[in-house]
């Protein structure tokens, strides 16, 4: 097989400083489906950014079809053949499908005018040729997922991709729509396509890709036949050791309820449920983990119970107090902390320095000011203690947040979290996308405030984590509780991911654990 | 009051609406333009001061109108130009880069009319010209009508005409497209191979061709000549018409006529014992009280959103 | 953190640079006698004392707007009312002193306070519109100068208009409301101090106040000031309040230092340079003076360009512009910075502290 292109010595420098890139060397060949495999932050995304003309790299070459090119714009890499499916799809909701996919190559009208007909029928061609079915005329706002992203691809095929990138293509689709996708893409390939598959799921991996590049902290770890390369090989690959992240903790001791959720709901602009009729308990000394595939309405789940958004029916108690209509600060004065899903829209004031982000929950508090006055003093050391009790490494309690790498800005939002004496501790997804030693950090810190007897109540996407710390264990699915499991250890993994997909579903009466029945 | 109502639908007063509403609804389109590339021009206000004066200064040179009004609109397009350069290149925030462009359009009319004419404030050493009015075929005829629509001047109809074309441009239009796709996700518009900051370029430039004609009606046919700070905030009650509007042509049209009528019946209000502070108040008190109607309007579907959904 | 000092402190050099010397280039295009002017524009308010007084005297209303600006912005609350609030801010200090007769020093702290109360008053309209319906201060603070400067002119004519007078204005302010003169041989009045004390108080207030403190951070980040449980709309409402008062009070201020009755009828514009004084010293309260007698100093050396020269003084307002466009444009001189930030990681950048948020 031909190499179609190859990408040599790129290093790219991001503006506040992390490198993304370094000295990375990346090809692939005609016709092949070649994944890029790496963690969160391993600089997958912005290797294909810089291919796809979205980045420039400080340094490095790229050679397509034996010629040195320059791809300063997404529309160099167009003409070229490259063509890029995101993550977060690049469609303009209000207009229609087939407006969507012309953009940047309308037809026209009278040389002047837009001309709708040609355009329907550009796309009914284009999605004959390939055999994707889609509405033309359909606006994109009352898509599925799994169409926006057919959208997409179609989008690349009507200018001619010769190469498609798809960056992480299944995390948000259902199995069904993940399976289709996949015969989808063999399809593609087998007329000729090349194409480059970003993901850090092992098993589409294997059952998709003919080769893999492997990264890892910016750096490219090799190149590999798939079927030559073993799961746990590409895993130790992927992480630099084989630490599998194990806590070490005793069996829980919980006490009193101290979380008590009863019927909530919440049902979105639409309408439509975003969480059903949930109904649960967590203990003092408890973490109860709460699994599912993301967008399952855990999120809103956790905005409801730490004030930030309201619930359309069912009650919250902390502590035995009704807090379902209380202000975010009278649900943090119940002894709540929250570790926010987003850090950087949430967790932290990004151009605030990391002394004023490590206060705003207590900045107000009595000891920290004498009259109108702020007790600045006191204040700063506070910071400095959480600097060095949390180990953020930084230059100062001075330094701009967004200075930080990923696992230290975490460091910040845990460090002001977990030091306020928190009874009750809502995590969600405390460790995507840091660092290993942020966090095993974070889970530590974790396990020892439950065994001082916080209620945790762990929200994550990674089902290792899940696993390993939970005491009890839920499933989400489609804002209901599908499983409930009163002793995480004794969960098998195949089986969670059964209930996480909603394959299987639990009878109420097998959950009756969850309210402590 | 019987008099306050007999001038109100006389056929003068509404003569007088459509005068009073040419520049705002010019301003209004400007600034639609630019907020649905995602860009919001609120230079429009010192866009239109410093097209009136180059419209003055350019015709009382070339003793043409037509050239003045070239000249303001070219002039409303270099301002647009350079808003959208600080803005888009240098990533000047764009409302403060606006801020700017109005300070300096506030000072710099009165620094260039007083180097050009030696006048101080009011164009009174220059013989600029105004544009003609346009009596329109068989409508002139018309009775009530044709005192009220014909005999304009003629960027009163250009006005009028500009709404249909930049409905035209907006959703019949390729560029009307990319403009809406800009506006509502760059980063698709981007991933497309769009040039975004090219089309924000282009719908910052047309805003300022817009501001332009505002400018030269101003000092070409709403009056004759050029004086300090006369288009009075009319480029912020542009932005107001604008989301009024909802952002669109003829939404906006409406909403232009609106403050329009407010600005005649300030006039209109002059003649009577109402003190003539309250009455120079009330297109901006309109303003306010249409922001306030639009986010409660705006509110209250988000509350009904609620409502139903504690069904 | 100095490193980013130093990119700010480059940048407004810069600007200032780029803005003089444009205009050296007008000076040099529209006048007979480019030199002399030059020296008047330059070195004009330094050639007495009266004039470095007019610098002062010019810079104490500008630090009243700059702070009312910066305490706004700094909140991100684009509300540009400072004008307004400026203006209603003398006319209230106007009607107390013409109304009521209070004792020397407790009369024109009073009528002050009066006028950061009417000031108050005004903002607090974009401010509740913002707060509580979500309608954007931008357009309805520009709104309410316009309705605040009729208003005051309504108030003015009705109620305080000396007939006499030859020209429109109010009566004569009583004597023991007026600001003393603090410089022999000045108009240099006791404002200046109110001001520097405005300064040191908006910064407590910023830098040392829980509200300052919760002002601040949701300037930076308003859903993470919401998300750490500070009542966000009220601090949309009370930056806004606070803007109007010390613009009202900077109003006040100035009528009682500088003139012997109420004598504007039309907004006077410092609302307006207050932004571009914010601008300047990145809100930052103590850099407000600074750069308040900056543009004093601009504005004093151009009005003495003007007076013996061809060169009309409005042409401060282009220098103005240019400063306020490059102060705040971002790109400036961000090539050099990220050439530096690069060539220091690579050198020192172990590979294990790389990594991205978002891969």
């Amino acid at each position: 097989m031909d190499e179609i292109l190859s990408m040599k010595g790129i290093t790219k420098v991001y503006p506040n400083g992390i490198v993304a890139n370094k000295e990375v060397d990346f090809s692939v060949q005609k016709g092949e489906i070649h994944a890029i495999m790496g963690e969160n932050g391993a600089g997958k995304s912005t290797l294909m950014k810089i291919l796809f003309g979205m980045e420039q790299p400080e340094e490095g070459e790229i050679h397509y079809k034996g010629k040195k090119v320059t791809l300063n714009s997404p529309s160099v890499a167009i003409d070229y053949g490259i063509g890029m499916v995101h993550q977060h799809f690049m469609l303009v909701p209000s207009l229609t499908v087939a407006e969507n996919m012309v953009l940047g190559i309308e037809p026209k009208r009278n040389n002047v005018f837009f001309d709708f007909d040609k355009a329907v029928r550009m796309v009914e061609e284009v999605s004959k040729t390939y055999n994707l079915d889609i509405d033309p005329n359909a606006v994109v706002l009352d898509l599925a997922v799994g169409k926006k992203q057919k959208i997409e691809i179609l989008k690349a095929l009507l200018r001619g991709a010769e190469i498609l990138i798809l960056d992480e293509p299944t995390a948000v689709l259902t199995p069904q729509e993940t399976k289709e996708l996949f015969e989808e893409l063999i399809n593609l390939k087998n007329k000729g396509l090349t194409i480059i598959f970003i993901s850090h799921k092992l098993k589409e991996i294997k059952q998709i890709t003919d080769r893999l590049t492997i990264l890892r902290n910016g750096r490219s770890m090799g190149v590999y036949d798939t079927k030559d390369i073993s799961e746990q090989e590409i895993s130790r690959l992927m992480v630099g050791r084989d630490v599998i992240l194990t806590v070490n903790k005793t069996d829980a001791i919980p006490g009193d309820t101290v979380l008590k959720i009863e019927d909530l709901s919440f049902y979105d602009k639409g309408n439509k449920p975003v969480v059903k009729d949930l109904s649960f308990r967590l203990r003092k000394g408890e973490i109860l983990g709460i699994a599912g595939v993301e967008g399952n309405g855990q999120g809103e789940l956790v905005e409801m119970i730490t004030g930030l958004k309201k619930a359309s029916k069912g009650k919250i108690f902390i502590n035995d107090q009704e807090a379902t209509k209380l202000s975010v600060k009278n649900i943090r004065n119940l002894k709540t902390s929250h570790i926010p899903e987003d850090r950087m829209v949430y967790g932290v004031a990004a151009e605030g320095t990391i002394g004023e982000n490590l206060i705003s929950d207590r900045y107000d508090y009595p000891v920290y000011n004498t009259g109108l006055i702020q007790r600045v003093k006191d204040l700063v050391q506070k910071s400095n203690e959480l600097i060095d009790d949390y180990s953020i490494k930084c230059d100062g309690h001075t330094q701009q947040v967004n200075m930080l790498s990923g696992g230290n800005i975490q460091k910040v939002v845990v460090a002001r979290e977990f030091s306020s004496d928190p009874e009750l501790i809502i995590a969600d997804q405390p460790t995507r996308g840091i660092d290993v030693g942020s966090t095993e950090f974070i889970r530590n810190k974790l396990v020892e405030l439950r065994d001082e007897g916080t209620a945790i109540l762990l929200v994550s996407a990674d089902l290792n984590e899940v696993m390993e710390l939970s005491d009890s264990l839920m499933v989400m699915y489609e804002g209901e509780m599908a499983a409930y499991f009163e002793d995480a250890s004794k969960v098998d993994e195949m089986e969670l991911g059964m209930y996480m997909l909603g394959l299987k579903k639990m009878e109420v009466k097998e959950m009756g654990g969850a309210l402590g029945e | 009051m019987a008099d306050l109502l007999d001038i109100i639908f006389s056929t003068s007063f509404g003569y007088a609406v459509l005068r009073v509403t040419t520049p705002i609804l010019f301003a209004t389109l400007g600034a639609l333009i630019s907020i649905k590339a995602g860009v919001v021009n609120i230079s429009m206000e010192g866009t239109m001061l410093t097209a009136a004066l180059t419209g003055v200064v350019v015709s009382a040179f070339t003793g043409s109108g037509m050239a003045g009004v070239v000249a303001a609109v070219l002039a409303g397009m270099l301002l647009g130009l350079m808003l959208a350069y600080f803005a888009l290149n240098l990533k000047t925030d764009i409302i403060l880069a606006a801020i700017a462009i109005n300070l300096m359009a506030s000072g710099g009319t009165v620094f260039a009319l007083y180097v050009i004419s030696g006048d101080r404030g009011i164009s009174s050493s220059l013989a600029s010209k105004v544009l003609p009015k346009i009596q329109i075929p068989i409508i002139h005829q018309i009775p009530v009508v044709g005192s009220v629509l014909s005999n304009h001047n003629i960027l009163t109809y250009v006005a009028l005409l500009s709404v249909i074309v930049v409905y035209v441009l907006i959703y019949k239009t390729p560029l009307g497209l990319r403009i809406r796709a800009v506006g509502e996700n760059a980063h698709a518009a981007d991933s497309v191979g769009i040039s975004v900051i090219k089309t924000q370029y282009i719908a910052l430039i047309m805003s300022g061709a817009f501001a332009g004609f505002g400018g030269a009606f101003m000092s070409m046919g709403y009056v004759s000549w050029f004086s300090t700070n006369m288009t009075a905030g009319r480029g912020f009650i542009a932005l107001a018409a604008e989301a009024l509007g909802m952002g669109r042509p003829f939404g906006v049209l409406l909403t232009s006529l609106l403050f329009g009528t407010a600005d005649a019946l300030a006039n209109a209000l002059q003649a009577f014992r109402i003190p003539s502070e309250f009455v120079q108040m009330v297109p901006y008190v309109v303003t306010i009280l249409g922001l306030v109607i639009y986010a409660k309007r705006r509110q209250s579907m988000a509350q009904k959103h609620k409502s139903e959904d504690r069904v | 953190m100095n490193k980013k000092i130093l990119f700010e402190a480059m940048r407004t050099l810069v600007a200032i640079g780029v803005a003089l010397l444009l205009a050296f280039i007008i000076i040099f295009t529209v006048s007979e006698d480019p030199g002399y002017a030059l020296q008047r524009f330059l070195l004009g308010p330094l050639s007495s004392l009266r004039n470095f007084g007019n610098v002062l005297e010019m810079a104490i209303p500008l630090v009243f707007t700059g702070l009312a600006i910066s305490v706004m912005f700094t909140a991100k609350q684009f509300n540009l009312g400072a004008e307004g609030g400026f203006f209603i801010g003398a006319v209230g200090a106007t009607a107390l002193a013409l109304s009521f007769e209070l004792p020397p020093i407790i009369m024109p702290i009073v009528a002050i306070l009066c006028g950061g109360i009417a000031g108050g008053l005004g903002n607090a309209i974009p401010a509740l519109l913002k707060s509580k319906l979500d309608a954007s201060e931008l357009v309805s603070s520009l709104m309410m100068n316009y309705i605040l400067f009729w208003l005051g002119i309504f108030i003015i004519n009705n109620y305080f208009r000396d007939a006499q007078a030859g020209a429109m204005a109010s009566h004569r302010l009583p004597e023991q409301v007026k600001l003393i003169r603090v410089l022999e041989g000045t108009r240099v009045h006791f404002g200046i101090f109110i001001a520097l004390l405005m300064v040191i108080l908006v910064y407590l207030f910023l830098y040392r106040s829980r509200w300052g403190y919760a002002l601040r951070m949701v300037g930076l980040n308003i859903r993470f000031a919401e998300y750490s449980g500070i009542n966000t709309k009220s601090v949309v409402l009370y930056s806004q309040i606070i803007g109007g008062i010390i613009a009202g009070m900077g109003g006040a201020v100035e009528l009682l230092g500088m003139y012997t009755r109420f004598t504007w009828f039309q907004l006077p514009g410092y609302g307006w340079d207050g932004i571009i004084v914010a601008i300047m010293a990145r809100n930052n309260p103590l850099l407000i003076p600074v750069f308040a007698f900056f543009l004093g100093y601009l504005r004093i050396g151009a009005d003495l360009m003007s007076r013996v020269t061809d060169v009309p003084s409005e042409v401060v307002a282009i220098i103005q512009g240019i400063m306020i466009m490059l102060v705040t444009a971002e790109r400036l001189l961000a090539g050099w910075r990220h050439r530096m930030i690069v060539k220091e990681k690579m050198q020192n950048q172990p590979i294990d502290e790389g990594g991205v948020q978002n891969g």
